[in-house]
């Protein structure tokens, strides 16, 4: 059950049901709308002015380069198109290797998951090693697979891998391992094969939790890509090298203008999967959904 | 053998963890017989219904009963969420690989028969307890099973959607004419479905008593009132009580 957490308190799921389809939302949608997004906006406004305070107040002028004001921020990060550019190359890069990597894991993912809810000895053979794979210090094992496999593209791409399969595996197994015992009994009852049990009840029952490990691992995808390149620290530049470039030149504009479009990257994963999962699944599933 | 569509010869069951469920249980199920199985909870009156569909193997004794399109209405009503109300009472169809226009036909007659139209698209999240159970109810009736067995099934509503889930048991039985086996702990709901009732003692069960329900179909709701119904099942009452002692 704990597994499932993060996405029943999950603020932006309550978001994009109240914005959603639900029709008993739509009298009060504008209401409901203002309720959900002024308070994340005033929170927003209230940081951006505790920034302010800091840079323009508490630090001295000339120490003024350890936090730049939002506008240089915007100024220099954003609104400059030679920094600008080379942001969104690095962005682009990593982008494709967190899909790829990603879309790796959830094949990967799914596949263990599939084999492991088919019998128990099987589970209890494998689950130990998925658990371990999320154990193993990634800082310690990136240099090892660059060592490996080269710099390139596909390495960067197993750390990903290596970072978004746990949530994969755990939620998807949850997932199958979930319909109630009286669904199985109903398809022992008339006689339903392996084959139809697993497509008919247990691949549809588990499809709430499969959807929850997605959001996560969608994110931790792009951290991977992040973490990859930056640790690598050659080949294609990556969103991960610019950052270690801007940090060592003390460029804290671009160094937060990259910081700002990664985190935008990983918002817009887990929320494309949030819409996702309510397309397919919110009709029917959990009413926990927009509470 | 007999040639009811389901008998019982001295079944008994013993789980792996020693409990002992069942104790040498003897009785049949003839077709147009409504027996129902009244006894304490925890008594094993469930394990006999798995062993009836062959969900559980007995230890002992000999089941015989047509398992291939054997009805089957479980506690809860076990509806796929993910499936309308229609899709739901296809679903049995679907597994005995019946094509598209004959599940469709099966169901729409079943949901009829239920009393569920205008309900068909809805998904089981906006049913009540009472529908959801209709509707399962629906899904077994489209296999048109011989035999009918009945898990508690009307154990968590409420008493006037008991009351009603009743008469609409009353009226498929009349119709359908299934040899039903029914389990619950409601003295009133034996008496008012049934032709016959065993009270079973508490574990290992045992059927210490029967009683034949004179009572002619169709049977009409006012029967309730009436002076031998409650006689029969203060009868029921007082065997339940000596069994449980």
């Amino acid at each position: 059950m704990t597994l499932e957490e993060p996405s029943t308190f999950d603020p932006v799921e309550v978001i994009l049901a109240d914005a959603g389809s639900m029709p008993e939302a739509k009298r009060t949608r504008g209401a409901t709308l203002a309720a959900v997004v002024m308070p994340p906006v005033a929170v927003g406004a209230l940081i951006i002015g505790i920034w302010y305070f800091i840079s323009m107040v508490v630090l001295d002028p000339k120490r003024q380069f350890l936090l730049q004001p939002p506008h240089e921020v915007w100024k220099t990060g954003f609104a400059n198109w030679d920094n600008f550019s080379t942001m969104l190359e690095g962005m682009w890069s990593s982008t494709k290797v967190a899909f790829w990597g990603l879309l790796i894991a959830i094949l990967l993912g799914f596949l263990l998951a599939i084999i492991m809810s088919q019998a128990k000895v099987v589970e209890r053979a494998i689950f130990p090693y998925a658990v371990v794979l999320q154990a193993i210090p990634i800082l310690a094992i990136v240099p090892l697979i660059g060592f490996w496999f080269g710099y390139g593209f596909s390495s960067r791409v197993l750390v990903c891998v290596i970072i978004a399969l746990f949530p994969i595996v755990v939620n998807t197994l949850f997932g199958l391992l979930s319909a109630d015992q009286g669904m199985h009994d109903l398809f022992t009852l008339h006689k339903a094969s392996r084959m139809t049990r697993l497509r008919r009840l247990m691949f549809p029952a588990a499809l709430p939790a499969v959807f929850a490990g997605l959001r996560i691992s969608a994110g931790l995808s792009v951290i991977g890509a992040i973490v990859g390149d930056f640790f690598f620290g050659q080949g294609k530049v990556g969103i991960g090298q610019l950052l270690k470039r801007y940090a060592n030149r003390l460029e804290g504009e671009q160094l937060f203008a990259s910081v700002i479009l990664s985190s935008a990257l990983g918002v817009t994963v887990f929320l494309f999967f949030g819409w996702l999962s309510g397309r397919l699944i919110g009709k029917w599933a959990g009413e926990s959904r927009g509470r | 053998m007999s040639s009811s569509p389901l008998s019982f010869r001295n079944v008994s069951m013993t789980f792996p963890d020693g409990t002992k469920a069942l104790s040498d249980v003897s009785f049949d199920v003839s077709k147009g017989e409504f027996v129902t199985i009244v006894g304490p909870s925890g008594c094993g009156k469930s394990t006999l219904l798995k062993i009836a569909s062959g969900l559980l193997e007995a230890t002992s004794g000999e089941i015989s009963v047509d398992r291939d399109r054997i009805g089957y209405v479980f506690q809860d009503a076990t509806l796929l969420p993910w499936r309308t109300v229609r899709r739901n009472v296809e679903l049995l169809a679907e597994l005995h690989g019946y094509g598209k226009e004959e599940r469709a036909k099966l169901a729409t007659d079943a949901i009829e028969l239920v009393g569920l139209n205008g309900f068909e698209n809805h998904y089981p999240r906006s049913l009540s307890g009472g529908m959801r159970m209709r509707a399962s109810l629906a899904r077994t009736l489209t296999l048109k099973p011989p035999v009918f067995l009945f898990d508690e099934p009307f154990g968590a509503v409420d008493e006037i959607t008991r009351e009603r889930l009743n008469e609409e048991t009353l009226r498929l039985f009349e119709q359908e004419r299934f040899a039903g086996l029914f389990i619950t702990h409601s003295i009133s709901e034996a008496v008012y479905l049934s032709t016959k009732v065993h009270v079973m003692s508490s574990r290992p069960g045992r059927l210490v008593a029967s009683f034949d329900v004179p009572f002619e179909y169709p049977r009409k709701p006012e029967l309730r009132f009436d002076a031998r119904f409650a006689e029969l099942c203060g009868q029921v009452s007082q065997s339940l009580r000596g069994a449980h002692s």
